[in-house]
C-alpha cells in the first residue's frame, strides 16, 4: 500500500495513518532468542503513541532533544519517531562512540533526554556525567548490569517511560492527537552528525518533509512492494540507516528487520532474504571476500568450476555495465553460470530475492562491482551527503557505470559551480547546521546545496564525483582534474602499487607510476622474463608495454583533457621510511615533486627517457648511489581508444 | 535457606590426605572464592561437593539435605551445577545441542512421542529450548548458537561450558578455573558474566580461580587451602592481610 499523500504529513502522522489503515501488518521484526519476534503497524504505533506521552510527562516539549545510543533495535524507532511526535528533535549518537565524543555532541545539541541502550552505554555516560548537566534523564532498554545504579533518579527503564505514557493516556485522551496534529512537515525533527573528518562534528537540521521527499524520489524509480524485506544492522545514527529504515519504511511500508546481534547480522540476513539492502563499500568487499575464501579451501574441482563459471559471470557482466546487448554465446553463459553456480551462492548468503542493493558513502572498486553484476545481483552507486538526506543521485536499473553515481533522483536539481563544484536542490536538502549560521551559509548559498564535491557529467547524462574541491587542480587551459582521483583508478590495477599525478597549471596530466613488485614480478617469471632488482623489473620494456596498457584502459573511461599524456615507472618504491608517503600511506605530494625533480622536468618536455642518479638508503644509513636510465612513455589521447578488455 | 554446610571434610588417597579436617561456610549469595597454591586440594574439595568424591571422613550438606553419600546426578537435582576447568563439552555437537543435553533432566516423553515429535515431545522440546536460549542470550553466544563447540575458540568453549551449567538451572554454581589460560579482555568478559550470574539470576557461586587480583576484587569471601588444610577464611582484604597465607603464597624467610 502506498500513500500517495505522504508529503502533507510529518514522519508520525505518517505511522498513525499507516496503523490505521493496516494495524495487523508486520512493520518490524527482531530476532531474539533465536525466533523472529514480530511487531505489527498498530503495536509499533501504540508503543511510539505511550512512549511519547511518557517523554511529555518528563518534561519534553516542542524543539527540545533527545539523544539515542543503542544498537539496532525497534526501540530506536519508539525513541525518534515518539519524540518528534511532540515535536521535538531525536539526536543520533554513535553506539561505538567515546565518552569525549558523546559529551561534545550531547552537550553542542543541548540534550535533555537520553535513551541508552544498555549498561555499555550508561557507564560512558557516567563518566561524562559532570560535563552534561543538562541532560535530565537517562533511559534505559536493557536492565542488565544496572541493579547498582536503582534509586538514582537520573536513570529510567524505558518500559517505566511507556508506564508513565499509558497513565498520561488515562488523564487526557486527545493529549497525543493534539500534538501530533501540531506537526508541520516543514519541522525540524532530527540531528544527524557529518563524519566530522574535518573539525567537530557538525549536527544536520533535517525535517519531515526531507525524509518523505528523499523517499518518494527514490521509490518512484525504485519502487518496494508493501511488504518487501529490508534488513537493518548498520548504525542508525548513520544516514543511510535513517533513509532506509525510517524514511523508505513509513513511505513504502517495507518491513524493517533486525539482527540478533551485530555478530549475527550475516546469518540473520540469509534467514530474511531481503528485497533490498544499502551498505557501504567495505560491507560489500567483506562479502567478496568472505566468498573468495571459502573457494580457496575448497576441493580443486569446485574451484575449478567456480573460476570457470565466475569469468563467464563476469564476461557477461562487462555487457551489463555497458548496457550492451550480449551476443547469443555470452547469453548462454550468463543463463549458465547463474543457474549453476550464483543461485547457489546467493542463496547461501541470502541474495536470492534481492531486487536490488545499493553501495554509497565511499567508492566501490570495478572489480567488486562486477563481481556483483556477475552473480547477477543489481548494485547501484548512491550518492548524496548527510545534508540531503543521504540520497540524490543513484544508477537506473539497466544503466550501471561502476565509474559513476548515476543520474538525479526525481525532484532533484543539479548544476555545476564554476569551480566544478557539485550543486543539488530539492525538498529533501536540509535547514542547515544546529548552531553555525556561517557554515549553513556556506552550504546553502544561493538556495543550492554545496556538496563541496567536484565533479562532471557523462555524454550518458551520469554524474562522475571526483575528488573534494579543494583537491582538485587545474591544467594550463583551466580544465579541472583530480589527482588523487586518477591515481585511485591507476591503482585499481593489480599491477599499479602506487601512483603520482601532476599537471596543475601544466598542458596536459603527467603520472609517476609504481609497479607492484609481486604482481609485475609474477607476471615477468610465468612469461620467463629474468630481472634481478626493482629497479631492473622496472626499466624492461615488457613491462613498461604492459603499465602502458593499463594506463590506456584507465584513459578510455576518461575525458580527454584528464587522460595521463606521459608517464614514468619509478625505479624505486615510494616508502614511508624515505618520507616519500606519510605513515597511512597517503603520498606526500611535494615531496615527491621535489625530490624527483629532473623526473617531472622529463615528463613536461618531449625526451624519451632521461638519466638520473637514483640514491638508495639503507638501513644502517649507508647511502648508495646509481645511475640509470628511466624510459618516459608517451601516449595517445586524442583519439578514443578502444580497450582490450573493456 | 540454601547454603552450603562443609563440616570436618577429610579426603585420604591411600595414606595422602588431600583434605584434613576442612570445615566452611558457603552463604547463598554472592561469590565465594577458594584459592590456595597448586596441590592444594582446590579441585578436590569441588569434586567432594559436586558428589565426584566422597569424602573419607565429616559430612556436606545443602540446604538442609545430605550432599555427601550421594550421587553426582542426585547433586545437581539438589541444585548445585559445575563447569569443569578441563572443558568437558560434546565437541561434535553444537553449543544448542550441547545445552539441551543439560536439560534432559527435565525430559520424560517416551520413544514413539520423540519419533514423530508430537504432544508431550513437541511441548516439552519447546519449553526447554526457550529456556536454553534465554541461556544464550545471558551468555552471549547467539553468534555461536549452531557452530559445532570443536570449532569455537577456547574463550567461548569457557563460555558454553558455564552457560551449559547455567542450563541446569542450579541454586550453586561451582566453577573451576573460568578464566585459565584466557587474555586480558576474554578475562574481564568472564568476571562480567560471573557477576551478572550473581546480581541478575540470583545464584551463589563458588570460584576456584588463580588470578588473585580477579579473586580480591570480585569475591565477597575468600578460604585459602594449602596442603589440604583450611588456613584462613573470611572477607578479601582480612585474608589478604594473613600471615599464614602470605606464607603459603610467598614463602618464608629463612631466619
Amino acid at each position: 500500500m502506498k500513500l500517495e499523500n505522504a508529503a502533507q504529513f510529518t514522519m508520525p502522522q505518517l505511522l498513525k495513518q499507516r496503523a490505521e489503515l493496516h494495524p495487523n501488518a508486520v512493520a518490524l521484526r527482531l530476532k531474539e532468542f533465536g525466533i523472529w519476534q514480530e511487531t505489527t503497524w498498530g503495536t509499533y504505533f501504540e508503543r511510539v503513541k505511550y512512549f511519547a506521552l511518557g517523554l511529555y510527562a518528563l518534561g519534553l516539549r516542542r524543539e527540545d532533544k533527545l539523544a539515542v545510543i543503542a544498537d539496532n533495535i525497534p526501540e530506536w524507532l519508539y525513541a525518534e519517531l515518539g519524540t518528534q511526535s511532540l515535536g521535538a528533535i531525536s539526536v543520533g549518537v554513535y553506539q561505538s562512540s567515546v565518552p569525549s565524543e558523546m559529551a561534545y555532541l550531547l552537550e553542542y545539541t543541548d540534550c535533555k533526554i537520553i535513551v541508552a541502550e544498555n549498561q555499555e552505554q550508561v557507564d560512558k555516560l557516567l563518566e561524562i556525567r559532570e560535563q552534561i548537566p543538562m541532560v535530565e534523564f537517562v533511559i534505559y532498554h536493557d536492565p542488565r548490569g544496572m541493579r547498582p545504579y536503582q534509586g538514582d533518579p537520573w536513570f529510567l527503564t524505558f518500559e517505566a517511560v511507556l508506564e508513565k505514557g499509558k497513565n498520561l493516556e488515562r488523564e487526557n485522551k486527545t493529549l497525543f492527537d493534539d500534538l501530533l496534529d501540531m506537526g508541520q512537515p516543514d519541522d525540524v525533527c532530527h540531528f544527524s552528525s557529518t563524519s566530522g573528518t574535518t573539525g567537530k562534528p557538525k549536527a544536520v537540521m533535517l525535517m519531515h518533509k526531507n525524509y518523505i521527499a528523499m523517499a518518494v524520489g527514490l521509490s518512484s524509480i525504485d519502487p518496494l512492494e508493501f511488504g518487501d524485506d529490508y534488513i537493518s544492522f548498520l548504525p542508525l545514527a548513520w544516514i543511510g540507516e535513517q533513509m532506509m529504515s525510517v524514511g523508505m519504511a513509513l513511505v513504502t511500508g517495507c518491513v524493517v528487520n533486525f539482527p540478533e546481534e551485530i555478530e549475527t547480522a550475516m546469518s540473520d540476513l540469509r534467514e530474511i532474504g531481503p528485497r533490498v539492502m544499502f551498505s557501504p563499500p567495505r560491507v560489500w568487499e567483506g562479502i567478496q571476500s568472505d566468498i573468495w575464501v571459502k573457494i580457496e579451501e575448497t576441493y580443486p574441482i569446485n574451484r575449478f568450476i567456480y573460476k570457470k563459471l565466475l569469468a563467464w559471470g563476469l564476461e557477461a557482466a562487462d555487457y551489463r555495465l555497458q548496457s550492451k546487448p550480449m551476443p547469443p554465446g555470452v547469453k548462454f553463459k550468463a543463463w549458465f553460470s547463474e543457474n549453476f553456480l550464483f543461485k547457489q551462492i546467493k542463496d547461501q548468503r541470502g541474495f536470492l530475492r534481492l531486487k536490488r542493493a545499493y553501495t554509497g558513502g565511499a567508492a566501490l572498486g570495478p572489480d567488486v562491482f562486477r563481481f556483483y553484476h556477475a552473480m547477477g545481483i543489481n548494485l547501484k552507486q548512491i550518492y548524496g551527503q548527510t545534508e540531503i538526506i543521504g540520497i540524490a543521485y543513484v544508477h537506473r536499473d539497466g544503466d550501471v557505470r561502476f565509474d559513476t553515481v548515476g543520474k538525479p533522483i526525481p525532484g532533484t536539481e543539479l548544476k555545476f559551480a564554476d569551480n566544478g563544484e557539485i550543486l543539488s536542490k530539492s525538498e529533501a536538502v536540509c535547514k542547515g547546521y544546529y548552531k553555525r549560521p556561517e557554515d549553513t551559509a556556506a552550504l546553502l548559498e544561493g538556495g543550492w546545496l554545496h556538496s563541496g564535491d567536484a565533479g562532471y557529467l557523462t555524454d550518458e547524462g551520469h554524474l562522475v564525483v571526483i575528488d573534494r574541491v579543494s583537491d582538485v587542480m587545474h591544467t594550463k587551459a583551466n580544465e579541472m582534474f583530480s589527482p588523487q582521483f586518477l591515481e585511485n583508478k591507476l591503482k585499481f590495477s593489480p599491477y599499479i602499487k602506487e601512483a603520482v599525478c601532476y599537471g596543475d597549471q601544466q598542458d596536459y596530466v603527467a603520472a609517476f607510476v609504481n609497479i607492484d613488485a609481486a604482481t609485475v614480478g609474477n607476471w615477468a617469471e610465468t612469461r620467463g622474463l629474468a630481472y634481478t632488482t626493482y629497479m631492473d623489473l622496472s626499466s624492461k620494456p615488457e613491462v613498461i608495454a604492459l603499465i602502458k596498457l593499463e594506463v590506456e584502459n584507465v584513459n578510455a573511461n576518461l575525458p580527454e583533457h584528464q587522460r595521463i599524456k606521459r608517464f614514468v615507472c619509478l625505479y624505486k618504491m615510494l616508502d614511508a621510511d624515505d618520507e616519500e608517503l606519510t605513515r597511512t600511506g597517503k603520498v606526500r605530494r611535494g615531496l615527491v615533486q621535489e625530490r624527483y625533480a629532473k623526473l617531472v622536468e622529463a615528463l613536461y618536455s618531449n625526451v624519451s627517457s632521461t638519466r638520473v642518479q637514483a640514491e638508495f638508503k639503507y638501513q644502517d644509513g649507508q647511502v648508495a648511489r646509481v645511475e640509470t636510465d628511466v624510459p618516459v612513455v608517451t601516449l595517445e589521447t586524442g583519439i578514443k581508444i578502444l580497450a582490450g578488455v573493456l | 535457606m540454601s547454603e552450603l554446610l562443609v563440616n570436618n571434610v577429610t579426603l585420604t588417597f591411600g595414606g595422602l590426605n588431600a583434605l584434613t579436617d576442612v570445615s566452611l561456610r558457603i552463604p547463598d549469595a554472592g561469590i565465594t572464592s577458594i584459592i590456595g597454591p597448586n596441590g592444594a586440594g582446590k579441585t578436590s574439595l569441588l569434586n567432594c561437593i559436586s558428589g565426584f568424591y566422597q569424602p573419607t571422613k565429616g559430612e556436606i550438606a545443602f540446604g538442609g539435605k545430605r550432599v555427601s553419600g550421594t550421587s553426582p546426578h542426585q547433586v545437581t537435582k539438589l541444585g548445585i551445577a559445575r563447569a569443569f576447568q578441563n572443558l568437558e563439552l560434546f565437541r561434535g555437537l553444537s553449543v544448542v545441542e550441547n545445552l539441551m543435553l543439560a536439560r534432559h533432566l527435565n525430559f520424560n516423553y517416551n520413544i514413539l512421542e520423540a519419533a514423530f515429535h508430537y504432544g508431550k515431545a513437541q511441548r516439552q522440546e519447546s519449553e526447554n529450548r526457550a529456556f536454553v536460549e534465554e541461556i544464550i542470550d545471558f551468555m552471549e553466544l547467539e553468534e555461536h548458537r549452531k557452530h559445532s563447540v570443536g570449532t569455537l575458540s577456547y574463550g567461548v568453549q569457557k563460555r558454553v561450558e558455564v552457560a551449559r551449567a547455567l542450563t541446569l538451572a542450579p541454586k550453586l554454581l561451582l566453577l573451576d578455573e573460568p578464566m585459565a589460560g584466557m587474555n586480558v579482555s576474554e578475562k574481564e568478559d568472564m568476571v562480567r558474566f560471573v557477576l551478572d550470574i550473581v546480581q541478575e539470576r540470583h545464584i551463589s557461586v563458588v570460584l576456584i580461580e588463580h588470578d588473585l587480583g580477579v579473586v580480591m576484587d570480585i569475591s565477597d569471601t575468600v578460604y585459602v587451602l594449602d596442603f589440604g588444610i583450611l588456613i584462613a577464611g573470611g572477607e578479601p582484604q582480612e585474608v589478604a592481610a594473613h600471615p599464614k597465607v602470605i606464607e603459603a603464597y610467598v614463602g618464608v624467610e629463612a631466619a
